[in-house]
Parts: C-alpha cells; structure tokens; sequence
C-alpha cells in the first residue's frame, strides 16, 4: 500500500501553516485517519501540511472560565491531564476509549473533529461539553458553536483555508457531573453509539450522540426529558433518544438495533450521572 | 525528494526520501531493519509499532518525513548492551510467541506499556495490548509474558 | 535414548531470532536487481474482461514489463490445478474449471480481486501507480454468492461447464433409506437449519513470494510464505508451468503463520517464478491485507440442513445431513476434501450413531476459493454434532452432559482393544471420551456453576455453561486411503537425518513450521533418542534442494507424520551405529545397549559413545567389513492411519440482557492428543486455535452482498479476537497414546479450533434458556445484535 505521491511541509507556526494551505493541500495532523486513507488511495491531496509539531497548536491550559485544548494536543495527553481530569473528566475516560495506546499516542483532538467520522469519540463529547471550535484563516479567526459544528456524513462547517488552533470550553460549575458511554465496534473499536452526558447543578443536561447518524449531535428531546432525574424520568430521557431521526445502518447494526443501543446507552450515561 | 536526519537504535541517519514513504518502509526498505513487520494497511494490527521519541507508534501510519529529527527504537535496538528487554525474555519464558510475526509489534507495544504501568492487573495487560493482533497465541500467553516482564523489572531480576 | 528432553516444556529455540528482529520472512528478504509486481484486480465479481490497454501504464517511469491474460493464455499455461479429486455420485467426474494465472479477455473474472495483469516495476511504488493507469474495460454481470440459491434453476453460472454450478455431489454413510427409516422410528428429533460461516484465515504475514531466474543454470527459485515448499514445487512444475522439478527450487523461509491459508498453490506464485524469467531479474510480490481478504482461500461456509433422531431413552439412532459447501469460484488445492472426507467423515463423532448419512452438493460461486482454515471440515461437523445433541437435550429436558455420555462410544486403547469402526467410513485409533468430559467437568465445578446461574437469574443476569465434544482425524494420512478417496499426492513425509563426524545431527524435514515450534520439538526428539544435548541437534527445513521431499505442514500433521519419519531415520541411524559400535567394541550387537548416548557392552563397562561412533563411520579405519562409511538416513513415513485426538470444551459466558453482547468468563479445555513431547507448545497451540474457534463463534464472519462485494475485506470491519476479548485459559490434558506411530502422538494444532465453536454458542443458548428465552439457534456469527434480537422473541 502506498499514496499517490505528494509534497510534504512542516510549519512551525500556524500563519506558516496557513501560507503552505492551498488548494490542493491537507492538513496532517495525527495522521491515523488520514493516512491509512492516502495508502488505499481513497484521496489525493498534492501536499500534507504537518501541523503537529506546531507549538501554538498543542497543549491544555486554563484561561479563566474556560478550559482550552489545542488542536493538536493528542489522545494520550488530554487523558493524561490533571486539569481534564479535574474539570472534564468525561474527556479523560472517553480518550481511554479511543482506538489503542499507539493512536492516543498519535491522534489529535483537532484532527478527529476536523475528519467528523461519524463514528469518531470526541464529536460526542465536545458537543456535551459545549465546546467552541476556534479556527483560523489567513483572513482571521472565529469561533464555531460544537453544536453547529458537524453537519453531516465526514463534513462540518470549517472552510477552505481554515485550521482549527484549539477549542474551548467552560470549566463546569462545581458539582457538574459527566460521562462518556460506549459500545465500541468489534473490530475498528469506532463507536456504535457513543453517548456523553452532562449533568450541571442546577439538574439540567447536556446530552450528544455519535455513532448513532451521519453525524454527531446534541439531542435536547433527551436533555428536556430528563426532568427530575428519578428513574423513571431517565427512562422516559431515555426512550427519547434519536427520536425522528434517520440512524446510521451496517452489518454490526441495524437501524433498530442501533436505536435501541443508543437508548441503552442514553440510559446508562444518565444514570451514572444522576446522583 | 526530502532530507531527513532519525537517529535509529541510537545511530543517526540521513537519507533522502519520497514523501510518500512510510516510516515501516523506510525502516524495512532504506535501513535493513526488517524485524518491523506490515501486516495491514488500516493502522490496525500493530505488527508495525516501534518506539519514536518515546512513545510506541504503529510506523505503518506514520510518514518517513513525519520522524525527521525523531528517535526512534525499532525490536533491533530494544536490548541494550547484549541484553535482552525484560519483555524478549518474558515471551521467550512464557510461550508468548509462535510464528514470531506480530512478535516484535507486540514486544515494542508492551515495553511502552510497562514504561507506564509497571505493576499492571491482567485485564489492564490485556486492555494495553488492544492494538496488537496476534493470531497464534491466543494471548494467553503474551499476557503472561508481559506479567513476568513486569514481575521481573519489578523485583530487579533483570536490570 | 535419555528422557531429559521428552516431555519436557523445553524453552523454543527459535526464539531467539523472533524476539530480536531477526526473522527472516520473505517479505525481509532483497535480491540483487529485485524488481516489484503489482496486480490489476476487478472491481467487480463476475464481468467480461472486454478489452485491456497497457499502453499508459507502459510509459510510466520504472515500469519492466506488463503481462495480462492474453500473454499467459498465449503460452498454453492453463492455470492452477486441485490437487484433489471427488466425483459425482453417479461416478461423473468432478468438474475442475480452470483457474487461470491472469484472466484473459474475452473470459470472465470470478470473484473480486481476480487479476487480468500484472505490471513489474522497479520499484513497488512504481508498479503500484503503472497499475493503476491500465485501462481495463469491463462488461459487469450478475454474480450469485450464496451456495444454496446457486444451485437453484436460472441461477448465474460461474462456469459455463458446471451446470448447477455443482462442482460435485457425494454422499457417504448408511443407505439414506435406511437413515430415512430410523429418523421415521424415532421418539424425538431434533433438527437444526444452519450456517457455519465464512471465515478469514488472517495469518498475520501477508502472502509473500519472489520468483528468481538464472540463466546460466536455467534454474528457477522461488521464495514463498507457504506451508509446503515441496507440494508447491510439485504443483507448480508438473501442472502448471511445465518445468521440470530438478530446475525449480523452493525455499520457504520464516512463515508469519498460516492456519490453512498457505497451504495452496497461488496464481501469484507461479506468475512470479514464470516471469522472472521473461525479465531476467528476480520479482517480489507481497500483497497487502486489503488484497488478503479477497484472495486468500477463506473457510468453513456450509448451509446445512441437520437431524438427529432419538429413542424414547435418548439414545442416538440415526444423523441425517444435507449441506450446501461453497467452494468459491475456483477449485482450490484441498478444496475438495474439506467438505467431503474432512467433514462427512467425523459425523460419528463420540457416538455411538448406528445410521448416518450426509448429502452434499459442493457449489461454485463468485467468491474466493475455500479450503481448508484450522480445523477444515472437523469444525464443521463438530459443531453440528454439539448443537444437535445439546438442543436435543434441552427439547427433551435432559441434562446435556449425561446425554452425550451415555450415547458415548466406550473407552479403547486400540492395542488389547480393536479400533472403532465407524458408519462414515474411519476406523479411530484409541479413546477414552468420558476421561476427558469427567475432567473437564471437575474443572468447571458444575454443581457450583448452575447455583450461581439460578443465582443470576434471580438478580437478572443471564450466566450459561456450554459444552462441547470433539473428535478430529488428523496426522494426515495414509496414502492409500487418501489416494482411494481422491487425493493426487500421497500424504507421507520424509526425513534425512545426518549424523555429522563430530557427532552434531542435522535434520532435514519436509514438514514445515510456520509458528509450531519444529525446531525444538523435532530436536527434544532427536536429542533423547540419541542421548545427545539438544544444541547439537540443527533442524532445516522450508528448502526444497536441501531436504528430499515434504509434504509440509497442516492437517496437525507435523509430529504424527514428519516426527515419525524422523525416529524412522533415528532408529536406521542407531541400528548402524550398534554395527560399528560391536566391531569397535569387538562384541555382537546382541550384548550391546545404548543408553544416555553411548553403546555399553552388557554387564560391563565398556562403552563407546555417539559422537565416537560418528567419527567411526565418516574414518572408517577399524571399521566392520562390506559396511558403508557414513551415519545418515533418509525416510519416508506413510501413516496406517489417521491419528483421533479428542476432547471436551466447556464455556461460561455472560450475555448482557440489555445489549446482547456476550462476555466469554470462563473457557475450560481437555485435550486428548496423544503423546506430548513439549506441553508448553502442545497448550500453545491449544490456547490459539480456542481464540480462533471462539472467534468464529462470537465475533468473526466474511459478508459478501448480493453482487459479489466483500464488504468486510479490513480489519476495521472484519471483527477478530483481541487480548481484551479473551480470558485466561483453563487448560487440562489426558494422554491416550496414538497405537499406530512410533512416537504416540495425535496431532494438536487445530483441536482447540475444532471444540471450541459449538461450546461457546451452546453456553450462549444456554443463558438465554436460563433467562426464559427459549432459543433454539443463533447464527453466527453471534453478535450482540444477533443475541438481542433472539431475547425479543
């Protein structure tokens, strides 16, 4: 297996980055998606743009209210993390759950929002957390709500020229309480549903899915649902998961079935989160 | 064609490569260090992991460029001074190996891990190695061989 | 002879290389000039390969040469053979369409991946881009991939010369009348519509070769990950390029496991062997998983139609089977055999069936060839055995353990006692059936487990036991037998033991390990029965020019057969040695014994040793009259039998109610296989056929859709056992001694693959039942998704 041939740059600074982007360029980052993609020539970029070794890229830092992740910061670093363990411990259980040790090693938290597999980890859980995607482009930068942040099958709302740099999040209230849920496919160990749930103070919920759609979303008929947080409004939480929507179908899981899992899940988020 | 300077098993190498190139290939191909294996092309299998500045990576996945200015351990450079890794003796005590393919992938991989955890539960060893296929052994006795590496570095056996 | 080694968990001395790096698999290996190949492959499963330009792919840089089907059609080579053949019932002979090296145009391509051109390069990277620029024009057809609709009328043909696309039909067994009537006269019967699915093989190496030419010595050599250079060398010479064999060597270097998958003759291989030649430089091809998936010979893949019928007491009166095996679209080397005499065979099993019968229609589809995966064919019918009897015991409420015992075939050592003749034409060779379920039980703890179950039901928590029994013919097999049922080639081995002047022995076997271990087993051997260290023992094998024949290694059959040829060689070794020894020690070979490595005359303690009597016959100064200098013998060993290992597996599983996932807690195997020479390899090999066979079970199953697609062909989508989907075994021995080799051995490498299967799905049943889910079956492989859908029924 080898790629098509192309050119390799390997910035120091994300404006460096942003000069190398043209048109027929990709950004590299952990590579693990990408990568295995080039090899069975399924894409044909002219040139990488290595953007993990960037310094301004990597990293998680506290800035005031908000917990900021570069873009580039791998698995293995934010599960690592006594900030992240401290204020988003969802993140540190969720990245433990992600491929293996030597794609946590290599895999970024950028990278895998920017590629929005649909069965990726972190679409979920930055969705519940309320990140901010901050991106950047030659023309500046702005920042995108998570929740508007994947639109579809492999797509979300960067544009051509822009490099996600972090995202950002609100340190949680104390007493906020979260979890990230899986069942894991067999055999690329992706999520057949992924449910990360937040439970704030004041008893309202964040709750968002992957695996379960073309891509990964919030779901407030859940998070309205849940009410009380006794069992039988989890149950009923529950029951809403994924209501009117279309569910991602392959041979480890039917529509009906995967629905089915994502309510399991739902309900099992919910209820280690509820007292 | 790109330059790239990686100091492999502590010797440096300057080599110009095609960026395309994979650091596996450019390991096996360009360096003669064939004990990295391929067995996949999904990043998957783990017959391919190595050590690159202290971190086990599956080199398949990696490009060649990527390790300009890395250093990198390959199965070849795991023994220091004609000593074997606690790791080699523990799969060569315990069975841990039969055809020898994934061998090395899975030695690389479990070194790192006991680097992290050296006092590991099974189910940890077992979660550790969920990167590494083996179709020989069924694990049974890899997890062993990483428990009496493990047990080894810990009571100074070896080291 | 000594006893240091025998027996003995000896540490394997191959590993040095392995754990260092140092392994030499043929993929490692680089010639002077070595040019690279590539494949042009179809996208689709059955097409007209209407037309076929290079012309692009030429003028890419670093492109040697590009052969398509029509330049291989051009030379007459016809194509890869069968090296096995099964007729119709009504005696018509099988049909054996042939499998061509490159699909020609005007012809049909199969299955996906059927190659129509190769391109060699210099390198892989520039064969790999001049590939991709040959422009092949395609004619898509429809495809059939389903064995049981190919054989219905209006079907798609794969070959226009295989109506019904049957490649045969066969039967064995008691006349069908009389199965008919005693399934009739029954009390109970218990019927199960099934599928063994399609498996994978997945040895971790991917297929490598590099052919070689010389044109000085007109001698070909061909570098191959297989696990029987000499059978390929035989193939490849006499049936498919037509150069003689004493041209062609064949070197089997380090093989990165197999499990059936490399035994075959590939198209690939002999492409390589015959174009080195047209170019004048060595080739390599090495293909990638991608390309594994779709062209390695897959598995299993029966649909099968099963009754067993019961007297009011449970005892088994009659089997009656009709199945459906999917040969893909060409005849692979063991093809044949597999669902035939490697299935239909063991449907005695443990018991005591007094009518048996199998029907069977072996059917072409657009799918890869199957042959035989670990186990080959036993699985199948093990696990049709252990899911009749234990759904029989649950439709009849009896307990699953006491039906299969009392419907046992008594214990026999097959020495004082005579072998077991069965309806389905074997004659095993020695057992002890309840020995190995009344240990396996006593590991277990029975009584303790369904407490606990009643337990977990209680609190809602569905827990079950599986049970499975087995038994498997393997050490394959006596020529004569397998020449009467269709075989092309004997299944003997051969072994050349060279006793050198300084005493060191090398060993040179047809046997071929590919993650077995020869290197110490066959050594431990060599090294007690000359009362010799085992450092001084060298075992080479994997080259055809330096050991005389070999039939190589599957079928467990390495130590019952290679072993034997081997102590074949040692005894006319020691029988030489006891005549130079007397003339040495001026006595008769009468008064002499030989023990812990020297010759001592009786009741004295004149002695001389191993090494001394070596020197002896390579400086044969004081030497015994008309005898010939030298100490080194060749053997062949043709068995009289199969070998029967046998055992009882048992699994304790754990299905999540909620999701149906299921969680393997406890898996417990007794093996009977005979003789052990190293325990520490014989559990080795246990413990990796139990992950295969519970892989098959629970996670593992190739899925092509209706037009030929395979659509799992990765390991992102091609679920199989990790570390973490696992436990720890629980292993048992029992040791009934094979009567018929010299050595006592039966065989261990696919056993654990063989019982493990049905054990596993039977425990899942079982938790269900537990649970108030009256289950009957659960196709495989069992999915979360699978197991839940059957709770909501």
């Amino acid at each position: 297996m080898i790629s098509y041939a192309f050119d390799y740059a390997r910035p120091t600074t994300v404006e460096d980055a942003l000069a190398q982007l043209d048109d027929d360029a990709k950004l590299l980052a952990g590579g693990h998606s990408l990568i295995p993609a080039l090899k069975l020539r399924l894409s044909a970029p002219a040139k990488l743009v290595d953007i993990a070794r960037i310094p301004a890229l990597k990293g998680i830092r506290q800035d005031g209210n908000e917990l900021v992740i570069g873009a580039a910061t791998t698995h293995k670093e934010i599960l690592s993390s006594d900030l992240i363990k401290e204020h988003l411990p969802m993140f540190a259980e969720g990245a433990a759950l992600i491929g293996d040790p030597m794609i946590r090693y290599k895999g970024t938290i950028g990278g895998s929002i920017a590629h929005a597999d649909p069965s990726a980890d972190w679409p979920a859980m930055v969705i519940a957390a309320e990140g901010t995607v901050v991106v950047q482009s030659k023309s500046g930068t702005r920042s995108i709500a998570a929740d508007d942040f994947f639109t579809g099958f492999y797509m979300t709302a960067l544009e051509e020229g822009e490099i996600i740099t972090e995202i950002r999040f609100p340190v949680p209230a104390e007493g906020t309480r979260m979890t990230y849920q899986k069942f894991t496919q067999p055999a690329s160990r992706f999520a057949i549903v992924g449910c990360a749930a937040v439970r704030k103070p004041d008893g309202s919920a964040r709750v968002a899915f992957t695996g379960v759609s073309d891509a990964a979303f919030r779901d407030t008929g859940v998070e309205e649902a849940v009410g009380d947080w006794s069992t039988a409004a989890i149950e009923a939480a529950a029951a809403k998961t994924a209501e009117g929507m279309e569910l991602n179908v392959d041979h480890f899981a039917s529509e009906a079935y995967r629905h089915h899992l994502a309510r399991v899940y739902c309900k099992r988020a919910l209820v280690a989160i509820s007292e | 064609m790109a330059q790239i300077t990686v100091k492999v098993n502590g010797k440096e190498h300057t080599s110009e490569v095609e960026p395309r190139l994979l650091l596996s290939h450019y390991l096996r191909d360009v360096l003669n260090l064939t004990g990295t294996h391929i067995g996949c092309d999904t990043s998957s299998c783990g017959s391919c992991t190595i050590h690159m500045d202290g971190m086990a990576v599956k080199s398949c996945s990696i490009l060649a460029v990527q390790a300009d200015g890395s250093e990198v351990t390959t199965i070849e450079g795991l023994a220091t001074n004609g000593q074997l890794h606690p790791v080699q003796e523990g799969f060569k005590e315990c069975h841990g190996l039969q055809c020898g393919f994934c061998t090395t992938g899975m030695i690389m991989s479990a070194a790192d891990f006991l680097n992290q955890n050296p006092d590991p539960t099974e189910a940890e060893i077992r979660h550790a190695l969920e990167g590494n296929f083996c179709r020989c052994t069924g694990y049974h006795n890899i997890v062993r061989s990483v428990q009496w590496a493990a047990n080894a570095m810990s009571e100074g056996v070896i080291e | 002879m000594s006893n240091k080694y025998i027996g003995q968990s000896v540490k394997r001395i191959e590993d040095k290389r392995f754990i260092t790096g140092k392994g030499r698999y043929t993929d490692d290996i680089k010639l002077l000039g070595m040019t690279h190949a590539a494949f042009v492959r179809s996208p689709y499963a059955h097409a007209i390969v209407v037309s076929i330009d290079t012309s692009a792919a030429q003028d890419m840089p670093g492109v040697m040469a590009i052969f398509t089907g029509d330049d291989i059609k051009a030379t007459g080579i016809v194509g890869v053979p069968t090296g096995w053949q099964v007729n119709f019932k009504n005696g018509d002979t099988m049909k054996e369409p042939p499998h061509p090296l490159l699909v020609a145009t005007g012809s049909t391509v199969k299955h996906i991946g059927d190659p129509v051109a190769v391109i060699i390069a210099e390198s892989y990277a520039a064969a790999v881009d001049a590939a991709e620029m040959v422009e092949v024009e395609w004619e898509d057809l429809p495809a059939v991939t389903d064995p049981m609709k190919a054989t219905q009328e209006g079907a798609t043909l794969v070959h226009e010369d295989a109506p019904g696309n049957l490649a045969f039909d066969w039967e064995l067994g008691n006349p069908l009348s009389e199965v008919d009537q005693a399934i009739s006269e029954s009390a109970h019967v218990t019927s199960l519509e099934f599928v063994n699915q399609r498996l994978v093989p997945n040895a971790i190496e991917p297929r490598a070769y590099i052919g070689q030419y010389d044109e000085v010595s007109d001698k070909y050599t061909l570098y191959t990950s297989t696990q029987n250079p000499h059978l390929i060398r035989l193939l490849m010479c006499a049936f498919v390029l037509g150069i003689p064999e004493h041209k062609v060597r064949v070197l089997g270097p380090d093989v990165g496991g197999g499990f059936g998958s490399k035994i075959y003759h590939y198209t690939e291989e002999a492409l390589v062997t015959w174009a080195s030649k047209q170019i004048n430089r060595p080739i390599k091809w090495t293909e990638t998983r991608s390309e594994a998936f779709q062209l390695d010979a897959h598995g299993r893949d029966h649909v099968t139609k099963a009754e067993m019928g019961f007297d009011a007491d449970g005892n088994i009166k009659a089997l009656r089977i009709k199945t459906f095996a999917n040969l893909g679209a060409y005849l692979s080397t063991f093809a044949p055999a597999v669902p035939t005499y490697l299935h239909g065979t063991l449907l005695q099993g443990l018991y005591t069936t007094p009518k048996i019968h199998i029907d069977l229609q072996a059917v072409f589809t657009h799918t890869v060839a199957v042959d035989a995966y670990r186990g080959a064919g036993r699985p199948e019918a093990t696990y049709l055995l252990e899911r009749l009897v234990d759904l029989a015991a649950l439709e009849m409420g009896k307990d699953p353990i006491q039906l299969r015992k009392q419907n046992f075939i008594p214990a026999f050592d097959g020495v004082d006692q005579p072998g077991y003749q069965t309806q389905v034409a074997l004659q095993y060779d020695s057992g002890n059936y309840h020995g190995v379920v009344d240990k396996a039980m006593e590991m277990l703890g029975y009584e303790e487990f369904r407490r606990m179950q009643k337990e977990a039901s209680q609190n809602g928590k569905l827990l079950g036991v599986g049970f499975s029994t087995y038994i498997e013919a393997c050490g394959i097999a006596p020529s004569a037998v397998v020449g009467a049922l269709g075989a092309r080639a004997g299944l003997y081995e051969s072994a050349q033991v060279r006793v050198q002047p300084t005493g060191k022995v090398s060993v040179y076997s047809g046997s071929h390990s590919h993650g077995q271990g020869h290197e110490t087993t066959f050594a431990q051997i060599v090294a007690d029965k000359f009362g010799i260290p085992m450092e001084d023992v060298d075992i080479i094998h994997g080259d055809s020019d330096a050991v005389a024949f070999g039939m190589g290694t599957y079928g467990s059959r390495s130590l019952a057969v290679g072993g034997s040829a081997i102590v074949k060689s040692i005894d006319k070794v020691l029988e030489k040695g006891a005549k130079i020894a007397a003339h040495k020690l001026e006595c008769s070979e009468d008064d002499l014994e030989f023990d812990e490595g020297k010759w001592t005359v009786k009741g004295t303690d004149k002695s001389i040793s191993f090494g001394d009597v070596a020197l002896t016959a390579y400086v044969p100064h004081v030497y015994p009259q008309g005898l010939e200098p030298g100490l080194d013998f060749a053997s062949f060993y043709d068995p009289t039998n199969f070998t029967y290992p046998f055992g009882c597996h048992i699994a304790v599983v754990e299905v999540d109610k909620e999701t149906g996932k299921v969680k393997l807690n406890r898996f417990i195997a007794v093996d009977d296989v005979g003789n052990v020479i190293n325990p520490m390899i014989v559990d080795g090999q246990i413990h990796g056929g139990l992950a295969q066979g519970i892989g098959q079970a629970l996670l593992e199953g190739a899925i092509y859709d209706e037009n030929g697609q395979l659509i799992n062909a990765s390991y992102m989508d091609y679920a199989m056992p990790r570390a973490d989907d696992l436990p720890m075994f629980e292993l048992g021995r029992q040791e009934t001694p094979c009567p018929h080799n010299p050595l006592g051995v039966k065989g261990a490498g696919e056993a654990g693959c063989i019982g493990s299967t049905p054990a596993v799905v039977n425990a899942v049943i079982d938790a269900l039942w537990s649970g108030g889910h009256k289950v009957k079956d659960i196709m495989m492989p069992l999915t979360p998704e699978r197991v839940w859908t059957a709770m909501q029924q």
